[in-house]
């Protein structure tokens, strides 16, 4: 799967070492629709990438063919697999995507238990991180039984025991109260430290996308393109509520948004009735 | 669970034991007292008495004994292979195409009324009786199946997927637990409709049965053994549905709430 590339210029790139992620010319339609169009793109190994943009701008589609659920309808998609044995991808989806008929326990361990991974070895990993997300007391219970806030950090603990080469993580906080957030923000932040996977996060808020991120990539509003990518050069490891309040960060938030607001606007002067 | 659910719960309980304790008690008052006449409703105790009397001479088990033989054979013909298909429709469109027009145009036949063909295909003997059944089970389990499974959000679809899930455990870890609940309405709706269904069969070209015993006393104008036919095919109705409650507790877990 992995293709060496050279490529110097990138938007993504910058990095001299083969990149994690590497995108070329990937477009999607759905039907006529273009949803993506042409994204070009590296993303260096150990990087928290962030990608922002529009509501209906393909942000989705994107993690969605990182995933593999999708395939792009044109170019390629490589992902370098450095852990032969574990599986390429896992995903943090967005809303409820814990199974309800198994226990937090069943629902941490699922990605382990259909690889066959040999139960001691199930029941360390998994302890580990429903101990890392302060989910470990619940084990037992059912997702009905859970806060939106402590499913969600199930569903983290899911992806993070799978181990898997790469993180995938859609909109994984959207549902959440502004408190809730900033816990599950300094839970995830500590967690990755840890391991420091590749992770690609998508987000519509600007405010999480500074505070997670190593790099930040605004898109167009539909058809998705790149619109630019702003590095993130704030020190870690970062406490979220001491990180908001220094000017890097205000400087930051300000810079993206205004970036964001144009592709926002766009969207929004299309509403109005008329459809592409 | 708070202390006001708890209470509610409790009270919701004692109203259906104490309705129909009541009615039986108006009843009883109601027939000793004349107002209605005793040899179209005789009282509940004498219904009772009666009853004792049947059980203990041993001609009630044999009826009932035969009635929850055919029922049992006929929920398993009828139940496993409507899982099966209903499974199929929900998980693979061509299945769907080929199976839905059948049963949507053979569903809205009274089952009843299927009677006689099935006294033709399989003769007076027990297999009548017990396909009879099997057919009242078979729509109801197999319709809320094919429903079970495509109501199941799509995105586990894509959680089994991502984690790796192969087509077996799809199935196993996915699609089946996913469907389980309304699979468990099906059971209920079927066994139910099975039980209406061998009341009737056993009344025609029977020699044992509740349905048969029903029938027989009204032949015989034996009204007390008709109401304690009826009775027992109450009870049976009430201890099956229970039973299916507690089993659906028990391997549906997460429907609670």
């Amino acid at each position: 799967m992995t293709v060496p590339t050279t490529t110097a210029e990138l938007p993504g790139g910058g990095q001299a070492s083969a990149p994690k992620i590497s995108l070329r010319d990937v477009t999607k339609r759905h039907d006529t629709q273009l949803a993506l169009d042409r994204i070009t793109l590296d993303i260096p190994v150990s990087t928290f990438f962030v990608v922002v943009g529009p509501s209906g701008c393909g942000k989705t589609t994107l993690l969605r063919m990182l995933a593999g659920l999708d395939a792009p309808s044109e170019g390629r998609i490589d992902i370098a697999n450095s852990q032969p044995g574990h599986p390429q991808n896992s995903m943090v989806f967005q809303g409820d995507s814990l199974f309800p008929w198994m226990t937090v326990w069943d629902n941490a361990a699922y990605g382990l238990t259909m690889r066959k991974v040999p139960k001691a070895r199930i029941d360390e990993v998994v302890g580990h991180y429903l101990n890392k997300t302060g989910m470990y007391g619940a084990r037992t219970l059912y997702p009905h039984q859970l806060s939106g806030g402590m499913r969600q950090r199930v569903s983290i603990a899911r992806a993070f025991a799978n181990d898997p080469d790469i993180l995938l993580m859609d909109e994984p906080f959207s549902a959440l109260d502004e408190q809730n957030k900033t816990l599950l923000h300094e839970e995830l932040l500590r967690i990755w430290e840890e391991t420091r996977k590749t992770v690609v996060f998508i987000t519509h808020s600007v405010d999480e996308a500074v505070t997670l991120g190593d790099r930040i990539m605004v898109m167009t509003a539909g058809p998705g393109r790149i619109k630019t990518i702003v590095p993130v050069n704030l020190p870690r490891p970062r406490k979220v509520v001491e990180l908001r309040h220094t000017p890097a960060y205000g400087e930051l938030v300000y810079d993206i948004w205004a970036q964001l607001r144009e592709e926002v606007d766009r969207a929004r002067s299309r509403e109005p009735g008329s459809k592409a | 669970m708070s202390a006001g659910q708890t209470r509610s719960l409790w009270s919701d309980r004692t109203i259906s034991v104490l309705s129909p304790l009541v009615l039986l008690g108006l009843w009883e008052i109601c027939a000793r007292t004349g107002i209605v006449d005793v040899r179209f409703f005789p009282a509940p105790s004498n219904i009772i008495g009666h009853l004792f009397e049947l059980a203990s001479s041993g001609a009630l088990w044999r009826h009932v004994g035969a009635s929850l033989y055919r029922l049992a054979a006929g929920f398993v013909v009828g139940c496993v292979p409507a899982i099966v298909i209903g499974l199929a429709i929900g998980l693979y469109r061509p299945v769907r195409a080929a199976f839905d027009p059948l049963i949507s145009a053979t569903y809205p036949i009274p089952k009843s009324s299927l009677l006689p063909l099935i006294l033709l295909i399989f003769g007076l003997g027990e297999s009548s009786k017990i396909a009879m059944v099997a057919i009242g089970v078979f729509y109801p389990v197999v319709i809320n199946t094919a429903a079970g499974v495509r109501q199941i959000a799509p995105i586990f679809l894509d959680v089994g997927r991502n984690f790796g899930a192969s087509r077996f455990n799809m199935f196993r870890t996915v699609a089946l637990p996913g469907a389980l609940p309304l699979i468990m309405t099906g059971i209920k709706l079927g066994a139910g409709m099975g039980l209406v269904l061998i009341a009737i069969a056993e009344m025609v070209g029977a020699k044992q049965g509740l349905g048969y015993m029903i029938w027989n006393a009204w032949e015989l104008f034996d009204v007390q053994t008709m109401y304690v036919g009826l009775f027992v095919i109450a009870i049976i109705g009430f201890v099956m549905n229970a039973g299916f409650d507690a089993l659906e507790r028990a391997i549906v877990p997460w429907r609670k709430g």
